[in-house]
């Protein structure tokens, strides 16, 4: 009796957080969904009296919101590639091979962490400016390429993959490059999968870059879009939110499908990082 | 600090080395990792440590309106920036930000890391609800809380005129607009906050919990007695991240106040970014950005240092 009566209240604790913790996401859904008259009453409604999707249609044509999420996807999609690539093969060479200066160049590596963003963005725009890659995917991906928790994830994960592996395939005559391509990577399938649900939500989350780096409209990603939309239209709120749930959607579903991988390469960074 | 261990040691390696025998052979081997390291050096290289060290060139110029570097004048750009009441101010309105976000957004994830931890059936749905805010961007949550703090059909000042408190300019007030954004701040920190103490919770042992319930301890007394010094390797983690995080937050800031009202929002990131890219004052910015990093250093290594005598280790 007593226990269920515990197990009661901690159900109902959990279920008033979680209502709290996604409040503003329901919040934002319910509006989107109102006719402009639902939204202006008072007291503040929060269920709509008719789903009306007139918002949706009214923000697209608003700003470009496609062209904005096909911007991010394509330069989340890339980013999420690119650092997967450049972080095993970095990985590879620290846990495959000795070399001068391998300490070094590990610990340069990872000092990376240490250096903010805001430490080198200024100097990073005079160079994309300079380059003339404003209002380029370029400027948007390459200086995103480099990820030293990717390289220090995949190097944990390697170390734990038993050497016997490596014997097998010289044995059968692989080369190096063969056994990491062929071997090595399909083996290490959850650490890859971690960084890419991490590499793929924070890019796609990006601001203050691609704030910077674009300027012209068919240019820019959802988040800039989104500032943008909300700028042209102060007071349609039905529209503004319309606009939000649009963009939040892929990063939820990349999310929900991930979010084992996620977790698991955030805990691993955590308790061994 | 970091061992490296490698699975192919290096007897084996001049062993094959030795067999392959021809010098050309020889010189690939030897190049061999270099090259599997040349990509993510050269990002390295291009974008994070040039542009570091020419951060720290530029803030010792003056600069004309393009960026070009207009005059050397040494360390100038500090210490008129450690004499400007803007800066100074800005530097205050940081640390008030961290000290606003960061206990509340560890204490709110730790209660949820508890009662996500909690043995009940459908603690999965639970779970991802609270490390949801993980996938929102600032810029979405941001806009998102704009509406809920209007003033006249925002939902919180809905909720405090039950309480009797009178409508609250979120965003217009002196006083409020650094609560306003530090509240979005602590909603965005749960997801990563509450993933990273769940794990710490799944780590201490149930046992213990057993031993101090025959002792009678409440549940509190359990908290306070086993939880919290077991958990405290996770909780300095946690807050060094929040820290960093705090002292980089940007994206909020812009949509939400643009460093008003009256500057009482105005964060280092925010003055960098109104310094080099509304005033083309990139001297001065770089400076700042010199000093933002010098303060995360600082902060960092302090932690490290201090942080280790409190943590309890098993």
């Amino acid at each position: 009796m007593r226990k269920s009566i515990r197990i009661l209240i901690v159900y109902i604790v959990n279920v008033i957080l979680a209502g709290i913790i996604l409040f503003p996401l329901i919040y934002a859904l319910m509006i989107s969904l109102m006719k402009p008259e639902d939204i202006f009453q008072y007291p503040p409604k929060i269920i709509p009296t008719s789903l009306y999707l007139g918002n949706y249609v009214e923000a697209l044509k608003s700003v470009p919101i496609l062209r904005f999420i096909l911007n991010s996807f394509i330069v989340s999609s890339v980013v999420t590639v690119g650092q997967i690539v450049t972080a095993s093969l970095a990985a590879y060479a620290f846990t495959y091979y000795d070399f001068k200066g391998k300490n070094l160049i590990f610990l340069m590596f990872l000092s990376t962490m240490m250096i903010p963003g805001e430490a080198t963005i200024i100097a990073n725009y005079l160079t994309i400016r300079s380059l003339n890659w404003i209002d380029t995917y370029k400027a948007l991906i390459i200086p995103n390429l480099g990820t030293a928790l990717g390289i220090f994830l995949m190097r944990q994960f390697f170390l734990t993959i038993p050497k016997d592996y490596y014997e097998a395939a010289a044995i059968d005559g692989a080369t190096k490059f063969q056994f990491f391509v062929k071997v090595l990577l399909p083996l290490s399938r959850p650490a890859i999968g971690s960084l890419a649900i991490y590499s793929f939500l924070m890019t796609w989350n990006q601001y203050m870059w691609p704030l910077l780096v674009t300027n012209r409209d068919e240019m820019r990603t959802v988040q800039i879009g989104i500032s943008m939309l909300q700028m042209a239209e102060s007071q349609s709120f039905g529209l503004i939110m319309a606009g939000v749930i649009m963009i939040i959607i892929p990063s939820l579903v990349a999310f929900i499908v991930g979010q084992k991988q996620l977790i698991e390469g955030l805990s691993a960074g955590a308790l061994k990082g | 600090m970091y061992r490296i261990e490698t699975i192919h040691s290096k007897e084996s390696y001049k062993v094959k080395r030795h067999t392959l025998g021809m010098p050309l052979k020889n010189f690939k081997a030897e190049i061999e990792p270099y090259l599997y390291l040349l990509p993510a050096a050269s990002i390295f290289i291009a974008f994070t440590f040039y542009p570091f060290f020419k951060t720290i060139y530029i803030s010792l110029f003056m600069t004309g309106p393009q960026g070009g570097l207009s005059k050397f004048i040494g360390l100038k750009n500090y210490f008129d920036l450690l004499a400007s009441p803007d800066f100074l101010n800005s530097l205050y309105v940081t640390f008030e930000f961290v000290l606003l976000t960061v206990p509340f957004s560890i204490i709110i994830s730790l209660v949820l890391a508890i009662f996500a931890n909690l043995d009940i059936k459908g603690k999965s749905v639970f779970r991802t609800f609270y490390a949801l805010p993980i996938s929102i961007s600032s810029a979405s949550a941001a806009v998102i809380w704009t509406l809920l703090f209007n003033p006249s059909i925002g939902f919180i000042n809905y909720l405090l005129s039950f309480f009797g408190i009178p409508a609250i300019g979120w965003l217009t007030d002196v006083k409020w607009g650094i609560v306003a954004v530090s509240i979005v701040t602590i909603w965005l920190n749960l997801g990563m906050n509450f993933i990273f103490l769940l794990g710490g919770l799944q780590n201490i042992p149930k046992d213990l919990y057993e031993s101090a319930q025959i002792d009678g301890a409440n549940v509190f007394l359990q908290h306070v007695k086993i939880t919290i010094p077991m958990l405290s390797p996770t909780l300095f983690f946690v807050t060094v991240v929040d820290i960093i995080n705090a002292f980089q937050q940007f994206g909020v800031i812009n949509i939400m106040t643009q460093g008003g009202p009256v500057d009482s929002t105005n964060v280092i990131v925010y003055s960098i970014y109104r310094d080099a890219f509304f005033n083309f004052r990139f001297g001065v910015a770089s400076a700042e950005s010199i000093i933002l990093f010098v303060i995360l250093l600082i902060l960092t290594v302090l932690q490290f240092k201090t942080g280790e005598r409190r943590v309890f280790y098993r």
